[in-house]
């Protein structure tokens, strides 16, 4: 199994960032590098989520705010390893919805299920594959780095 | 112009983040970017040859979609042509 690293205050706060927005989906994006074929988070960047029409149980980021981000990151010397939401009241696994609508093959989708506005399970799956016909989700370890002094970013948006 | 590649096709660049082409358009710059590169067609452009709908071409800060000429817009040699699948989902 793969494993996503993570320093503690990036996953204290894209979990926090969850119980923000409830009963709303939040999302974000993860930046770090690959090392061995495996992502180490180095920052996060809070999104806007667009689908304000039905934000309990659809998040979408803005493609020019990825944009920027990726801009930013390419400065930064990181690259975007992957992406985190919340799902409300909801398990912290990957929907139909997910799957139909992940494409960044090779990066991790990070979910956490926030149960009555309280972070519960946060769980990372890697979108797998060589192509859009053949991906899959594969469930990740997660390794907190706790000696790690990494912080998110500012927000985006 | 510099094309911008986003993670999930670095694979089919030799791991490169960006790549420098010379086109007149977007659309030359798409070509010239997968000339050589028939699995990376694959991944941005659909059986009909059109680009797929999850994949976002910006033309600097600009969605491709909303320029009058899209794919035909005329790009200089210091723009950017960022490639951005979509990122969305929901419980």
């Amino acid at each position: 199994m793969s494993v996503l690293h993570i320093p503690r205050a990036i996953y204290d706060a894209l979990r926090a960032h969850g119980e923000e927005t409830y009963p709303h989906e939040c999302c974000g994006v993860l930046l770090g590098e690959s090392v061995t074929g495996e992502w180490r988070v180095k920052s996060s960047v809070r999104a806007g989520n667009m689908r304000t029409d039905s934000a309990h149980n659809r998040y979408m980021i803005d493609p020019v705010e990825l944009v920027r981000i990726q801009r930013d990151a390419m400065r930064q010397g990181l690259d975007i390893a992957g992406f985190y939401h919340s799902h409300p009241d909801h398990p912290a696994q990957w929907s139909p919805t997910d799957f139909a609508e992940a494409h960044w093959i090779g990066c991790s989708y990070v979910i956490t299920e926030v149960a009555n506005g309280k972070a519960a399970i946060t769980n990372s799956f890697r979108l797998a594959g060589a192509a859009e016909e053949d991906k899959r989700f594969e469930p990740q370890t997660i390794e907190i780095d706790e000696a790690s002094t990494a912080t998110p970013s500012e927000s985006h948006n | 112009m510099t094309i911008i590649i986003p993670t999930p096709l670095r694979q089919f660049v030799d791991g490169q983040s960006k790549i420098e082409v010379s086109a007149p358009t977007v659309k030359g710059a798409l070509d010239a970017l997968t000339l050589d590169r028939p699995e990376l067609r694959k991944h941005l452009f659909n059986a009909e040859g059109k680009v797929r709908a999850f994949v976002n071409l910006y033309l600097n800060d600009e969605d491709i979609r909303y320029l009058p000429q899209k794919e035909d817009s005329v790009v200089l040699e210091s723009d950017t042509l960022t490639i951005i699948p979509s990122i969305a989902g929901g419980c």
